[in-house]
């Protein structure tokens, strides 16, 4: 499954990009950030703890445990300081 | 139902008074505007705010939807800056129009309330060329627990 992955604020930096295109079997965003973790040292600090982290699946706010079938976009950020 | 995320500079005063000029009928209209500001007193330069273009709309568009369900509501504007902003300036606005000034006031809360830790925006502060992350609050998060239940705050 391919799937856009976003960041946003420190998540963004500590990455090191604002998106990504990826191939995943992940079933649920707590699976893909299991995955994530893996795939630099910079994804490894950004999800070091991931209860500093939100996830939001095809723009709309979602759990870790939410199922990513037919989902196009992914989106992690810390929590939110609109206003 | 306006809903604007720009990077642009707006007129609080003008986009408040021509609100209130379009509403009809309403005999409550209330207007709130947030202002960056030196929090810490660091002597701060900038107030960056990364938005998740998309998502803010929708987000703030269901939020303004749940208020609607609430209230009964004339008009509702909402206008959310992002980019560099500095001291003073207007970050955000928003403007509720009711019958009666309680459903204005409360609608308007409710928005604020809803939108400092629901719509997807990260404020940076940038003082002596160095910036941080403003952490959210708890007692943002607490704010929105008060909306839970029948729609209306505890008085007293």
């Amino acid at each position: 499954m391919s799937l856009d992955v976003l960041y946003f604020a420190w998540v963004r930096e500590r990455v090191g990009a604002p998106r990504e295109t990826l191939d995943t079997a992940a079933r649920t965003a707590g699976e893909l950030v299991e995955e994530l973790r893996g795939r630099s040292p910079g994804h490894a600090a950004a999800f070091a703890d991931a209860s500093a982290v939100r996830v939001a699946i095809d723009q709309r706010l979602a759990d870790f445990d939410a199922p990513l079938e037919n989902v196009r976009e992914v989106a992690f950020f810390p929590p939110m300081t609109g206003g | 139902m306006e809903i604007r995320i720009q990077r642009e500079a707006f007129d609080f005063g003008a986009e408040a008074g021509a609100f209130a000029e379009r509403q009809r009928g309403m005999g409550a209209v209330v207007a709130f505007a947030g202002i960056a500001r030196d929090a810490a007193g660091g002597g701060l330069e900038a107030l960056e705010i990364e938005t998740y273009p998309g998502m803010a709309e929708r987000a703030i568009g269901d939020i303004a939807q749940e208020a609607r369900q609430r209230w009964s509501l004339g008009g509702v504007l909402v206008v959310h800056r992002h980019g560099a902003l500095r001291p003073e300036e207007t970050i955000m606005m928003v403007a509720t129009a009711a019958s009666h000034r309680r459903e204005a006031f409360e609608a308007a809360e409710f928005l604020m309330d809803f939108l400092k830790s629901r719509a997807p925006f990260w404020k940076r502060e940038v003082c002596a060329g160095s910036g941080s992350w403003v952490e959210a609050s708890e007692a943002d998060e607490a704010a929105l627990a008060r909306w839970a239940g029948d729609g209306t705050p505890p008085r007293g």
